[in-house]
């Protein structure tokens, strides 16, 4: 048994789970230490707001808010657990945007701008043609499903275009893709502030909402809800997560199981060896960014056109989190497209949590993004954890897991006695 | 040697080290004399770098001691095997690419004053000892701009400023030209005359012949013997390495050309790092059944060669036509329909390390329908296919298909390379330095391969450094000198001096001559 344990043990995607699932403890218990901190020195929270924020920091998805003692209570929440996994759709996409750019040796740092492409494109296609159920047009003959369509695709076809830019430039004039991403992202961010601004699709049919853009139900386009409204009842959830997991599972089809993620993965992991191989590394790199683009895009459409979302675009300053936030989620699953459906639900559950902590107590909203991001940036270490755990391991009692694979009584080589991230710096700089 | 009883300094007493599944060391005893240059030989994979390793701290062994001038000592990093004199050139240089070669030396071992490095005292005792020892080294230059014999020259100078006594090289040979290497053994004679004691890893049997005064054998992590090498000759040490006869020598029948497959006419390609050509309008043919062998000092444009032949590098001149049709400007894969290319740096071009082996295995045919439908990779033929190739070609890994092909030894990772090249059946093999750094048995395997090959009726284009290779496995030489072909030899009517000659750009026939066939 012990023997099948440390088998286990050694296996890389093993210690990569682990790895996952320590950072993120650690997120969690830095978290709560700012939570006690913040509590003790603040005059208003006190420490019985301590002992709840913690509470709430771990279990704030089954929170239920206060009995009329004032106490927290606990349960099945079905408004948090759909919301969770409402906020998750978009991450999970933007996640498997990021990590299929990471297989191919890229790093997409333009999804929340591929994301604000996806984004214009879907709500102008998703608003400018009238359907049958409209309320903005009258008249309109088009069916409301075809026009979801239309919009989903135009996000994807647009989050594409954007992605396959950085690509190109990558590809043809060797220029790092992580500057054109992060050049493309304000591009966006302008362009689409400007292709709003004075754009009919402002919503002038509600007072005070004169920075928005009309939530996609008002043309009568909203992804169905596929019976998840009956499951969890009072919350935002569709079938916008069936679609992402169906796309996660796909992505991970495309990249295990057809020629062309080989060939992606190929070039990812040695482009010299790829093109001696004969595989066209430049077809590639772009043809990666562009998936990546489309994916981040096809993000933006689910989130949009839920139909209960609106898009705020006056004065647009800053880039959305969700883009962003794929970084964190693609790092925490090791880039592997399922354990990205995993990943993004907990930083969906993350963002529920400190709504709660928000609601239910008086730590404000401001500190509560400062504890979230803390834990998300921690989790982020999880790469670091797991070089810790193979070096601990090899310390212990020498072997790791790369040296009992070695041939007929090899001894390790140089690149498996250093740690993997070492290898990969090496094999980086000699472009 | 010196005085009557011997004198050792290190002493590794019955050393065993294990690794899950595997007896990297069983039982090895390994005794180092002050004064003599002592060889480790075995094959790749025998023991001999995990024995270095315990020795410089890097693994505890399970059982055994070690001892230093008879004290038994433990070493447990390598900052203890430093703090006892020992000192280690890494196979695989540890420098720092941006630093001066100066800054690299001395790093770690910095004499400093208040906190302010004293670069004065210690540049004055580099150059004390780089003239010394004739080691010539430009200290203000980076690392990354100097050559890889003054690299290597850097790290010795590293030990030798830490007052190093013992000094051992990890197959320090590997990665030099034969001038380098001519010097690097005199260097290593003198460091020995002088008292100092060096252990000496390769297995390379001249090497080992010209400059080691005693040689363990390792195989298969058991010790075999130790022996003197004036005691012995290359063919025993080669039979006690692999455990059987080897043969040395190629055995090959005369080569049967027939018609040519490849023709390259004022070939020129351009160089990456200078402003002048690579390759310098060259013109040759290799006709099928025969081993064209490109000889010449590394670094004469024979890899920017192959680079044009493979498409790996654009050509700025000339023409290339394989099997009728004109390459010049085909994209590699369309090359490689009719090519196939074992390539020089098999961790760079050769394989995806990350990959598994039976992902490697289809690197160029994973697109051809038996591998693929609509898409899709048929795994099942993948394996299938993979199975066959490392049971015909004797290719040993821990977990067949799916072992990791950075976690197999160099000599079978290049094994899979000529496997997967071999069996894709194309006109024209292209093999550049096939055999580097691997081990005698696994030469004579890939010799064997090669001129099956040839026989089967492949044209063969061999590109080499090793002497003895080009002079045993070719049926004609070309020497490359300077991005040119300065000649044509006959390997039956040649000689290695000869061959040098050229090699080194003193000798060269005249254009019309060295057109050859």
């Amino acid at each position: 048994m012990k023997e099948r344990l440390s088998n286990l043990y050694a296996k890389d995607g093993v210690k990569t789970v682990l790895s996952s699932i320590i950072s993120i403890i650690i997120g969690m218990v830095v978290g709560s230490i700012i939570i006690v901190i913040v509590g003790a020195c603040t005059s208003s929270l006190g420490i019985s707001s301590v002992g709840e924020g913690i509470q709430l920091v771990f279990g704030g998805l089954f929170s239920t808010g206060r009995d009329a003692a004032g106490n927290l209570t606990f349960g099945f929440n079905s408004t948090n657990l759909g919301n969770m996994l409402f906020r998750a759709f978009p991450l999970i996409m933007t996640g498997l945007s990021v990590a299929i750019a990471q297989k191919t040796g890229l790093f997409n740092i333009g999804a929340p701008g591929q994301y604000l492409m996806g984004t214009a494109a879907t709500l102008y296609v998703a608003l400018s043609i009238p359907t049958s159920t409209s309320t903005l047009y009258e008249g309109g003959t088009v069916p409301a499903w075809l026009v979801w369509l239309l919009a989903f695709l135009a996000g994807m076809l647009a989050g594409a275009i954007w992605g396959a830019i950085p690509g190109l430039v990558k590809a043809y004039l060797n220029i790092n893709e992580v500057l054109a991403c992060i050049m493309c992202n304000w591009i966006a961010a302008n362009l689409v502030t400007w292709m709003f601004d004075g754009s009919v699709l402002r919503n002038t049919l509600e007072s005070g909402k004169t920075g928005y853009i009309y939530k996609t139900s008002y043309n009568g386009v909203a992804t169905a809800k596929m019976g998840l409204d009956k499951i969890f009842p009072d919350s935002q959830v569709n079938g916008g997560i069936v679609i992402a997991i169906v796309m996660a599972i796909l992505v991970y089809i495309l990249m295990s199981k057809t020629t062309l993620g080989y060939q992606l993965k190929a070039c990812g992991s040695n482009r010299h060896a790829a093109r001696y191989a004969g595989i066209s590394d430049k077809r590639n790199i772009v043809l990666s960014m562009a998936i990546a683009g489309g994916l981040a895009g096809v993000g933006a459409s689910l989130y949009y056109l839920s139909g209960n979302t609106e898009f705020f675009w006056s004065t647009y300053q800053s880039l959305p989190d969700a883009g962003f936030n794929g970084i964190p989620v693609a790092l925490l699953a090791a880039n592997n497209p399922i354990g990205v459906i995993f990943t993004a639900m907990f930083m969906s559950m993350l963002d529920i949590c400190g709504l709660q902590l928000t609601n239910l107590t008086a730590y404000n909203e401001y500190i509560t993004d400062v504890i979230i991001a803390v834990i998300v940036y921690l989790s982020a270490f999880s790469l670091v954890i797991k070089q810790m755990l193979s070096s601990r391991k090899k310390h212990k009692d020498e072997p790791t897991a790369a040296t009992t694979t070695a041939a007929d009584a090899a001894p390790p080589t140089e690149e498996n006695i250093e740690p993997d991230a070492a290898v990969q710096q090496t094999e980086k700089g000699d472009d | 040697m010196k005085t009557v009883q011997p004198d050792n300094v290190i002493e590794m007493l019955h050393i065993t080290k294990e690794f899950p599944g595997i007896i990297a060391n069983d039982d090895i005893t390994l005794q180092l004399r002050r004064g003599e240059v002592h060889a480790l030989l075995g094959e790749n994979g025998a023991g001999k770098s995990t024995l270095m390793s315990v020795l410089f701290g890097l693994y505890q062994p399970e059982k055994g001691i070690i001892k230093k001038n008879g004290q038994e000592v433990k070493i447990n990093d390598p900052n203890d095997a430093t703090a006892l004199g020992i000192g280690m050139v890494h196979q695989h240089f540890k420098l720092i690419e941006v630093f001066t070669v100066l800054d690299n030396i001395i790093l770690g071992a910095e004499t400093t004053k208040m906190g302010f490095l004293q670069k004065k005292e210690a540049r004055k005792k580099v150059e004390a000892l780089s003239e010394k020892y004739g080691l010539k080294v430009d200290l203000d230059a980076k690392v990354e701009d100097i050559t890889v014999g003054m690299q290597q020259r850097v790290e010795i100078l590293k030990m030798l400023y830490r007052d190093n006594e013992i000094l051992i090289f990890d197959e320090p040979t590997a990665v030099l030209t034969p001038q380098e290497i001519d010097e690097l053994l005199i260097t290593m004679r003198a460091f020995a005359d002088e008292g100092k004691s060096i252990l000496f890893i390769s297995h390379k049997l001249n090497e080992i012949m010209q400059v080691a005064d005693r040689v363990t054998v390792l195989r298969k992590g058991k010790y075999v013997g130790t022996v003197d090498t004036k005691d012995t000759d290359k063919q025993s040490l080669s039979n006690m390495m692999v455990g059987r006869p080897v043969q040395l020598e190629v055995v090959k029948d005369e080569a049967k050309p027939t018609d040519t497959v490849l023709h390259v006419e004022n070939l020129t390609v351009p160089s990456a790092t200078h402003k002048r050509n690579a390759v310098n309008g060259v013109s040759f043919d290799v006709r099928a059944g025969e081993i064209v062998c490109i000889a010449g000092i590394d670094g004469n444009g024979q890899s920017e060669l192959v680079y044009g032949l493979t498409g790996l590098e654009k050509s700025s001149g000339g023409t290339v036509t394989l099997c009728g049709k004109d390459i010049s400007h085909a994209t590699i894969r369309q090359r490689g329909e009719n090519m196939s290319h074992i390539p020089e740096d098999r961790h760079k071009h050769g394989l995806i390390l990350d990959f598994t082996l039976e992902q490697n295995m289809v690197l160029q045919r994973f697109q051809e329908p038996q591998f693929q439908h609509f898409g899709f990779i048929n795994a099942p033929a993948v394996r299938e296919y993979s199975d066959r190739l490392i049971e015909q070609y004797d290719v040993r890994s821990g977990q067949g298909s799916i072992t990791t092909a950075r976690s197999m030894s160099g000599g079978n990772q290049q094994k899979a390379i000529i496997a997967r090249e071999l069996d894709r059946d194309k006109p024209l093999i292209m093999a550049v330095q096939p055999t580097r750094g691997l081990d005698v048995g696994a030469i004579e395997y890939i010799h064997g391969q090669l001129v099956a090959a040839r026989d089967a009726g492949h044209a063969v284009l061999l590109v080499s450094l090793e002497l003895d290779e080009v002079m045993s496995l070719s049926d004609r030489i070309l020497v490359m000198y300077e991005g040119e072909i300065v000649g044509e030899l006959d390997p039956k009517k040649t000689n290695v001096q000869e061959l040098g000659l050229y090699m080194a750009g003193a000798k060269r026939q005249t254009g019309k001559e060295a057109k050859g066939a």
